[in-house]
């Protein structure tokens, strides 16, 4: 199976790369549209801010190639973000494969922003991309900005509000937190992903 | 809800873990790979890896081994010391580290953390802040603690200091503190509480773990985070399952596996 990380100049890419090599699939790093294209499965993760992925995207020229991708994609974190249509984190416009717009956590008394560590998930709906992942899992979440809960929210997160902790419309899926450092929960998602648990 | 986290540090020096009595005499505890797969299998929620070689020399080191590390674990780590420059820190990040942590180059030009925040973002950015009680009953900042030697104290008063850390962009702050650290009296909950009220983003109580209850007390009396702890977990004094477990009894919410 081809892999395509999308080299969006996220810090975690190499964990993700490993994460995947530990479930024994070889990831292709690339910023080539071609190469993305090709793959059976891509992977858009991202650590930063949304209006920095969203411009080395522009830069690279390849907005329209993600938008128009019809195998599976699975955003990470802010990549995750990425794939609504417009993030609040520096108003910036994002791919607009899902409905929605990312907005700012919003503290209050006991509510640390950055959302940082282990938090459970909540089941919105069935889906194969979260089989095997238990009501109240835990993951590992280190954000600032989230994604409501819409129809598109397979799984969802309480941290202030709730909102989306993983999501998935057609071919296009998303999760929150980083499944590369969530133990087995992480491990079970990007398992499921793989093996198509999208479209 | 989110879960308390439990983090064990462990010093690293030449690659290897090291364990140090008094910052000083280091002994040789194993591979720092080894190490850290038994902690994630122990029930650490992260990991902590301060490079105490790097700091007091002023030389910037090898990081093979966080990507080593970054490889085989699955739960996330933090890597501190000897980090001084936006570079430095990409290569880290690079490596597969989740975050960073800065103290002594911090206080000797703050502009670094606003710098760091803005190249990764808030989230992967952690102040260290080693804090001591002074006889006007203040609490001040020490920086280069790593060197016992060189630890110089500073007129910054520490809760100013958190203020202004996460003013800069500091998205975690670790407060250590040097009272208790190492006594195993446990934690100075009532510096922390006072951190707490003038913090907004995750703090992370460290230095006094020495008993469960400790834990129990830091978490409800000054509302933390999380928890840094390196002799009591080392030494084997207290099982982070057994912590837990503890914890949870006491309502606090902590992660399961």
């Amino acid at each position: 199976m081809r892999v395509a990380l999308v080299d969006a100049g996220g810090a975690n890419l190499g964990s993700v790369r490993y994460a995947l090599r530990r479930l024994g699939v070889e990831a292709q790093v690339s910023a080539d549209a071609n190469v993305i294209r090709a793959a059976d499965r891509v992977i858009l993760p991202g650590v930063s801010t949304a209006a920095t992925v969203m411009r080395r995207l522009h830069e690279l020229d390849l907005v329209e190639t993600l938008r128009n991708l019809r195998q599976p994609l699975l955003g990470v974190c802010v990549g995750m973000q990425l794939l609504f249509e417009h993030s609040e984190e520096d108003d910036t416009p994002c791919l607009g494969l899902l409905p929605g717009r990312v907005s700012k956590l919003r503290s209050a008394p006991g509510v640390r922003i950055p959302h940082m560590g282990w938090n459970r998930l909540e089941p919105m709906r069935a889906d194969a991309l979260v089989d095997g992942i238990a009501s109240g899992a835990q993951a590992y979440f280190v954000h600032s900005y989230a994604a409501p809960v819409g129809a598109d929210c397979v799984l969802a997160c309480e941290h202030g509000g709730r909102f989306a902790a993983v999501v998935q419309r057609g071919h296009v899926a998303g999760a929150q937190f980083h499944p590369e450092r969530s133990g087995a929960t992480g491990a079970r998602l990007l398992g499921n992903f793989l093996g198509s648990g999208v479209a | 809800m989110l879960s308390r986290r439990i983090i064990p540090c462990l010093d690293v020096r030449g690659g290897r873990v090291v364990k140090g009595v008094r910052f000083r005499d280091h002994v040789d505890m194993g591979d720092i790979v080894d190490l850290a797969l038994r902690y994630r299998d122990a029930g650490a929620d992260e990991l902590v890896f301060y490079d105490i070689g790097a700091s007091p020399q002023g030389r910037s080191v090898d990081y093979g081994w966080v990507e080593r590390v970054s490889s085989l674990l699955d739960i996330p780590f933090c890597v501190a010391g000897g980090i001084r420059d936006v570079a430095t820190a990409r290569a880290v990040l690079h490596a597969g580290a989740d975050k960073i942590s800065v103290n002594t180059p911090a206080l000797e030009r703050p502009a670094l953390v606003s710098e760091l925040a803005d190249a990764f973002g808030v989230q992967c950015v952690v102040v260290g802040i080693d804090s001591l009680r002074e006889p006007d009953g203040e609490w001040r900042v020490r920086s280069h603690t790593g060197d016992p030697d060189r630890t110089r104290a500073l007129p910054l008063r520490t809760l100013d200091w958190i203020i202004e850390a996460q003013r800069l962009g500091a998205g975690e702050v670790v407060l250590n503190c040097m009272d208790s650290d190492g006594v195993r009296r446990g934690y100075d909950t009532k510096q922390l509480a006072a951190a707490r009220a003038v913090c907004g983003v995750p703090l992370v109580a460290s230095g006094g773990a020495g008993t469960p209850q400790h834990f129990v007390e830091v978490f409800r009396d000054a509302d933390v985070d999380g928890v840094l702890a390196a002799s009591v977990f080392h030494s084997g004094a207290i099982a982070i399952m057994e912590l837990k477990r503890h914890l949870r009894g006491q309502g606090i919410e902590v992660r399961d596996e």
